[in-house]
């Protein structure tokens, strides 16, 4: 049980001028499941990596508990860490690959053959305790990851896309597994993945980060509904929001002949710097198919059964001629391929933004 | 004899020719044997009209002198007169061919160990250093001399001159300049038998060193992570990661160097000729069959080696073939 805390943390790699990880301030509480979130070479792994003590902490400090622990080497940290590909001892069997930690520990055989013993009950894999890895499958190799974590009770998991090895049906339920594992034992944890839904379903709070910068760090709720940039924005969010920059008005934005109304205070934040142009985002469950509204011509119906995506082009009336917009329709009667539909955003649901700094207004 | 003599009158090249001709012709016959073959079962027939040459002259070249070598070790030194098993007989009481076949023995312990355990520890210490490329060339250059090369490149080091002072050997000199007295290295048994292996181990580590720091590298790198957060300290990491991870080379690297000991002949021959009690059952083979001309003896002592070499070569294709299978 412990809380983590980066104060500034920077990871500078030699021979680079720009930080892989930059002033990263984060705080972790006691008993979180922390998601760290973004596109890849964003820094999320390097991050966790300094926490575990595997990459250098070249500014600032990583603090366990109040502890710093910016310089101590791994085994001195109390963590475990799940790997993206298992990092199982080939040579070793399931048992001794669980039991390695306490076994270099010196932990008494009783107690380690006890902790393996439940940890092996709690993740179903009794039945394979005398097998090498090479005999399990991949979602078994998982979970005996999952195992040699647990048996070690740490402060802090650390786990670094231990999901994206598995198939589509596998990872699903393997993501409830481990968030009700983590909510079980109440351990502390920060869990690395690329996957936007991943760290949706999974984090109490989910950090996402870009260029190696931490943009924003909130519960998935606040992060879906005000999203600090244009970034988080696009990137929580699937299919992805509808992000259009658009000219700008005294009224609001103009989409096309469509008027999207902005409040006096949204309009004037928008101009400052001179700006002609905003810069507007529409989920596509935002959006509403009708008789009036944004013209959009019809390229693609994505039918999921439950509801539908239409895909179209739409012309906004800026310089990028017509783009990409998609829309949720619901489950009735939908558009036909070449057809114009004309789509009404909910109102109060439109995500506004600075055209040039890309900050929420 | 006389075709013998035809082949030293002509140039080199002309033999490169005449024998680049004759490859061609017989693949130019086989291939035209295997188009008119019928088309009934034609891929066996084909595979065995290929095989045809390569059994040939496996039957020439190995098979039979095989089955030769082991009817003469019945025989005496002639070849002429059936002895029984005499030959055998007098390789296991004769108190000469004991200390060879302790020698031996000696080889095929000392040069595996000692060679491996070197070119492990060197591998690891070399492993990511900025010089590795240059560490390990160094190490592996012994590897392109020539055994008898080596034998003449280190009876020079352990040259000694009884009377003067002046040694030109290395390993004398330097002894001479810490005050001691130099000393006839390559006479005195049984120590020699060590110099002789110190040799073979100079040539054969470069081997081990390449062969397991590629392995090394093969070991994935969150292994490595995965353990250092377990907690191992450098020796555990050694012990209960480094090594079983590379379990597989380590054998190929023991097993390949025990046959290379068992077979050793250049370096004795070189270097001592085998006098001096540092004789091994190679180079004692050849002794008796050519310059004792004692064919049956020789022949005794060749099918010996062949029975010792045997079982480490059925290990060795087992060993490859499970791993075949793990993967």
């Amino acid at each position: 049980m412990a809380t983590v805390t980066y104060q500034g943390a920077s990871r500078i790699y030699p021979g680079t001028e720009k930080p892989a990880v930059d002033k990263l301030d984060l705080e972790i509480q006691d008993g979180e499941f922390l998601v760290l979130v973004g596109p890849s070479g964003c820094g999320k792994s390097t991050s966790l990596r300094m926490l575990a003590g595997l990459e250098d902490v070249d500014e600032g400090s990583i603090l366990i508990d109040d502890k710093d622990v910016s310089n101590l080497p791994p085994k001195a940290r109390d963590i475990a860490m799940v790997f993206q590909n298992y990092a199982l001892y080939p040579h070793m069997t399931v048992y001794e690959n669980m039991a390695f930690a306490l076994k270099l520990r010196k932990t008494p055989k009783s107690e380690i053959d006890a902790r393996v013993k439940e940890a092996a009950e709690l993740l179903q894999l009794e039945d394979y305790l005398k097998r090498k890895p090479k005999a399990l499958s991949g979602g078994q190799r998982q979970r005996v990851a999952m195992g040699r974590a647990i048996v070690r009770q740490p402060q802090v998991f650390l786990m670094d896309e231990p999901l994206s090895n598995l198939d589509a049906k596998l990872r699903v339920q393997t993501r409830s597994q481990i968030a009700s594992l983590q909510k079980r034992l109440g351990v502390t944890t920060v869990y690395v993945t690329h996957d936007q839904v991943e760290a949706m379903t999974m984090g109490h709070r989910v950090a996402v980060m870009l260029d190696g910068l931490l943009q924003q760090c909130d519960t998935p709720r606040a992060l879906y509904e005000t999203p600090k940039n244009v970034f988080v924005a696009g990137f929580m969010g699937s299919p992805a929001m509808n992000i259009k920059t658009v000219p700008l008005t005294a009224e609001g934005a103009k989409f096309g002949d469509v008027t999207i109304p902005l409040t006096r205070e949204q309009v004037e934040a928008a101009g400052v710097g001179d700006a002609k142009t905003v810069t507007v985002g529409i989920r596509p469950e935002h959006c509403k198919l009708g008789e009036h509204g944004i013209p959009i011509e019809v390229e693609l119906v994505e039918e999921l059964g439950s509801d539908a995506f239409v895909y179209g082009h739409a012309q906004l009336g800026n310089e990028n001629g017509a783009e990409r917009f998609v829309v949720r329709a619901g489950s009735g009667l939908l558009p036909q391929l070449g057809e114009t539909v004309f789509v009404q955003p909910e109102v109060g649901k439109e995500h506004v933004f600075h055209a040039e700094t890309g900050d929420r207004i | 004899m006389d075709q013998i003599d035809i082949l030293d009158e002509l140039p080199k090249f002309t033999q490169l020719g005449i024998g680049i001709a004759a490859f061609i012709l017989v693949v130019g016959i086989l291939l035209l044997v295997v188009d008119k073959l019928p088309g009934y079962d034609k891929g066996r027939f084909a595979a065995m009209v290929f095989l045809l040459p390569a059994g040939l002259l496996l039957l020439i070249g190995m098979i039979y002198p095989a089955i030769r070598t082991v009817v003469l070790s019945f025989f005496d030194g002639k070849g002429e007169k059936a002895v029984g098993f005499d030959n055998y007989v007098w390789m296991f009481s004769d108190d000469a061919i004991q200390q060879v076949l302790r020698n031996t023995l000696l080889w095929v312990i000392l040069v595996p160990l000692v060679a491996t355990a070197t070119g492990l520890i060197y591998a690891i210490m070399i492993d990511k250093t900025r010089t590795e490329a240059l560490a390990k060339a160094l190490v592996f250059l012994p590897m392109g001399i020539s055994f008898v090369g080596a034998g003449i490149i280190w009876k020079f080091v352990y040259a000694f001159n009884a009377n003067s002072d002046e040694q030109i050997g290395l390993l004398n000199q330097l002894v001479v300049w810490l005050g001691g007295d130099a000393q006839p290295w390559l006479l005195n048994g049984p120590w020699n038998n060590l110099f002789l292996i110190i040799v073979m181990i100079w040539i054969q580590t470069g081997f081990a060193t390449v062969v397991l720091s590629a392995s090394i590298k093969a070991i994935p790198g969150e292994i490595v992570e995965a353990a250092r957060l377990d907690g191992v300290n450098a020796w555990q990491m050694f012990w209960r990661v480094t090594v079983p991870s590379i379990r597989p080379a380590l054998v190929v690297v023991l097993v390949t160097m025990s046959i290379a000991a068992l077979k050793l002949f250049d370096l004795v021959r070189t270097m001592t000729a085998g006098n001096f009690g540092t004789s091994v059952v190679a180079n004692e083979m050849y002794t008796q069959a050519f310059r004792l001309s004692q064919q049956g003896r020789g022949s005794a002592m060749a099918v010996f080696l062949f029975l010792l070499v045997t079982p480490i070569i059925i290990y060795q294709v087992r060993a490859m073939r499970a791993r075949r299978e793990e993967r």
